[in-house]
C-alpha cells in the first residue's frame, strides 16, 4: 500500500515558471480597462463614469477598435455545430433533460432522436413508453467521463479522436470528455481488458494534469502528455512535482512542433 | 453524503477495475490519494489544521475555554465536537444531518479513557477545567470525509497550545486563577493514542481504502474503523444499505489496522517535520 503525506507547497505563478514575459492583461470585475472612449465595448465590459469597466474576471482581448474580456471560467455557452457530451438527469413525457455544464439544463426531444433501425416516422405512444429503454437517468449518450472547464477545450474540426494507444476520446465543447476503449479492441476480451483499463486511467490522469496546469485540450496535447507520462506509474501522475514535469515536457514538444 | 449520479456503464467500469486492483486514477485498492497537511492556519484558535485529500478539503479549529467539569468526571476536562458542512451541495439545512452524523462518530471514537488524557485538562477538581471545542469545517467534499476529518482533528490537537494557569488560594478561601505572563508558556496534549478513522468501502468482491465520490456511489456498504497508532481498534461502524459478510468484516478490519498504522506513521512524521521547521516556515494557508 502507498501512503503519501506532505506539507503544502505554494504554487509559483505560471509566468515565473516559464521564465518568459507572458503577462496578459488580467482584470477582475470592476477594474478599469481604459479611459479612452473611442473603443467599442464587447462581451464582458460595460461603460460607467466615462470609462470602460470589466464585468467578468478574465483577460482583455483587443481587435482593432473592439475590446472584450474573455472570462477565465464560465459555464458552457453553446454554438451551432458544437459537439457536446451530456448526462441524462430526468426522463419526461416526450423528452430527456440533459446536464451539459451550461447555465440551464439542456433538453433532448424524442422527435430529434435517431430511432433504432434508422427509420423516419412519427413518434408513437409506444416510443414514448420505450424512452426509458433508450436513455435512463444517469446514462451517458463502457468508459470514463472527465469534467473540465469548457474554456480549456480547443475548437477543432473534429472532436472524435482515436488515439494510437488503444483508447478513443470525445472532447465535448462543454468540457465533458468521454474516454472509452477503441471499438475494434473489444474483440480481445480478458487480457486486453486490463491493458485498456491502464490506458484509460493513464489518459484520464494526463487530462487532469493538463487541466490543472491550465493547458488547452486537443488531440495532440493529450497524446504528447500521454507519451511523456509513460516512464511514470499511473498513480504518480497526479503528484504535483511529476505533474509539472510531464506538462513542461508536453509544452516543450508542442512548441517545437509549432516553430 | 453528497453523491454523483453515474450510469450503469460507468459503475461496471469502476467495479471491474477494482477487481483487477486498478482504480480509475491508477491507484491500487489500498492506496491513498496525496494528502497535504498544514497546521496553525487560523491565528485566533488554540490549534488548527487543514487537510487536503484529493478534492476533499477540511479545516479544523480547536479553541480552549474554561468551564466546569462534568458531574460524573470531576477530575477531567472534555472535548466538544461541532461539524459544519459549508459546501455548495449542502445548501441551507441539508448539511446538518451529515454534520451531526460526523460529530457523533467523533464523540464515539474519543469516548474512551486512552484517546486523550483528559486529566491534563483539569485545573481544579469539581470547579474548573479546560473544555476543548473542536470545530470541523467542510470546505470541499470529494469523498472519504471521515478519514480526512480524523487526520485533521489529530493534527489540530497536536498543534493545540493551552495556556498554563495556576490556581491561587488566598486567606479567605476564595480562589483566583492566574494566567502565566509568558504567552509561550503552554501545555500541549499528547496525541499518541488519538485514533484515526479508516473507511473501507465494499465494491464488488473487494474493498477499497480512500474512495472518491464516484467509487462511493458504486459501494453499497462501508466499514468505518477507528485505529490508533499501535493498531488497536477503538470502534467500528457500518454504513450503507447493503449487507456485509462476517468474513468480509474481518478482512476489512485487518486491512483497516494495517493501513491505519501507516497512516499514523506518515502523519507523525509530517507534523513533526513541520514543527521542526520552526516559526520561520513559510505558511501557505489559503492563498497558496
Amino acid at each position: 500500500m502507498a501512503m503519501e503525506m506532505r506539507l503544502p507547497v505554494a504554487r509559483k505563478p505560471l509566468s515565473e515558471r516559464l521564465g518568459r514575459d507572458t503577462k496578459k492583461h488580467l482584470v477582475v470585475p470592476g477594474d478599469t480597462i481604459t479611459t479612452d472612449t473611442g473603443f467599442m465595448r464587447g462581451h464582458g465590459t460595460y461603460m460607467g463614469e466615462e470609462k470602460l469597466i470589466a464585468s467578468v474576471a478574465g483577460s482583455v482581448e483587443r481587435v482593432n477598435k473592439l475590446i472584450c474580456v474573455k472570462a477565465l471560467k464560465t459555464r458552457y455557452i453553446g454554438e451551432v455545430g458544437d459537439i457536446v457530451v451530456g448526462r441524462i438527469t430526468e426522463v419526461q413525457q416526450k423528452r430527456w433533460k440533459v446536464e451539459t455544464n451550461s447555465r440551464l439544463d439542456s433538453v433532448l426531444l424524442l422527435s430529434s432522436m435517431n430511432l433504432p433501425g434508422g427509420e423516419l416516422r412519427r413518434r408513437s405512444a409506444e416510443d414514448e413508453l420505450a424512452m426509458r429503454g433508450f436513455l435512463q437517468e444517469g446514462d451517458l449518450i463502457s468508459g470514463v467521463l472527465v469534467q473540465v472547464s469548457p474554456s480549456l477545450v480547443k475548437r477543432q474540426k473534429t472532436h472524435f479522436h482515436d488515439l494510437p494507444c488503444g483508447a478513443s476520446v470525445i472532447l465535448g465543447n462543454n468540457g465533458f470528455i468521454w474516454i472509452y476503449p477503441t471499438p475494434e479492441h473489444k474483440e480481445e476480451e480478458a487480457g486486453g481488458f486490463i491493458a485498456n483499463l491502464e490506458v484509460i486511467s493513464r489518459l484520464r490522469n494526463c487530462i487532469i494534469s493538463l487541466v490543472t496546469q491550465r493547458m488547452m485540450l486537443y488531440d495532440t496535447s493529450i497524446l504528447y502528455c500521454y507519451e511523456a507520462s509513460l516512464p511514470h506509474q499511473i498513480k504518480d501522475i497526479l503528484k504535483p512535482e511529476i505533474m509539472e514535469e510531464i506538462v513542461m515536457e508536453t509544452r516543450q514538444r508542442l512548441l517545437e512542433q509549432e516553430g | 453524503m453528497a453523491s454523483v449520479t453515474l450510469s450503469e456503464a460507468e459503475k461496471v467500469y469502476i467495479v471491474h477495475g477494482v477487481q483487477e486492483d486498478l482504480r480509475v486514477d491508477g491507484r491500487g485498492c489500498e492506496d491513498y490519494r496525496c494528502v497535504e497537511v498544514e497546521t496553525d492556519v487560523v491565528s485566533n484558535t488554540s490549534g488548527s489544521a487543514r487537510v487536503k485529500l484529493g478534492h476533499t478539503d477540511i479545516l479544523v479549529g480547536v479553541k480552549a475555554e474554561m468551564g466546569t467539569p462534568k458531574l460524573e468526571k470531576p477530575n477531567e476536562g472534555y472535548l466538544e465536537f461541532f461539524v459544519d458542512c459549508a459546501t455548495p451541495e449542502f445548501e441551507g439545512r441539508g448539511g446538518d444531518d451529515l454534520g451531526t452524523e460526523i460529530a457523533n462518530t467523533l464523540y464515539r471514537i474519543f469516548n474512551n479513557k486512552s484517546s486523550v488524557d483528559l486529566k491534563t485538562l483539569c485545573i481544579s477538581p469539581r470547579e474548573h477545567c479546560w473544555v476543548l471545542y473542536v470545530d470541523v469545517l467542510l470546505l470541499e467534499c470529494g469523498g472519504n470525509l471521515f478519514d480526512a476529518i480524523s487526520i485533521a482533528v489529530k493534527a489540530a490537537l497536536f498543534n493545540t497550545r493551552i495556556p498554563r494557569v495556576r490556581v491561587l488560594e488566598d486567606e479567605e478561601g476564595s480562589k483566583d486563577i492566574e494566567l502565566s505572563d509568558d504567552p509561550y508558556d503552554c501545555i500541549r496534549l499528547s496525541v499518541e493514542n488519538v485514533p484515526c478513522i479508516v473507511t473501507l468501502c465494499k465494491i464488488g468482491y473487494r474493498h477499497v481504502v480512500d474512495a472518491t465520490l464516484q467509487e462511493e456511489a458504486c459501494s453499497l456498504a462501508s466499514l468505518l474503523v477507528s485505529v490508533t497508532s499501535k493498531g488497536v481498534v477503538t470502534c467500528m461502524r457500518k454504513v450503507g444499505k447493503g449487507s456485509l459478510d462476517p468474513e468480509s468484516i474481518f478482512e476489512m478490519m485487518e486491512t483497516g489496522k494495517r493501513v491505519g498504522k501507516v497512516l499514523h506513521a506518515s502523519l507523525q512524521s509530517v507534523v513533526h517535520k513541520e514543527e521542526s521547521l520552526g516559526p520561520k516556515r513559510q505558511k501557505v494557508g489559503f492563498l497558496g
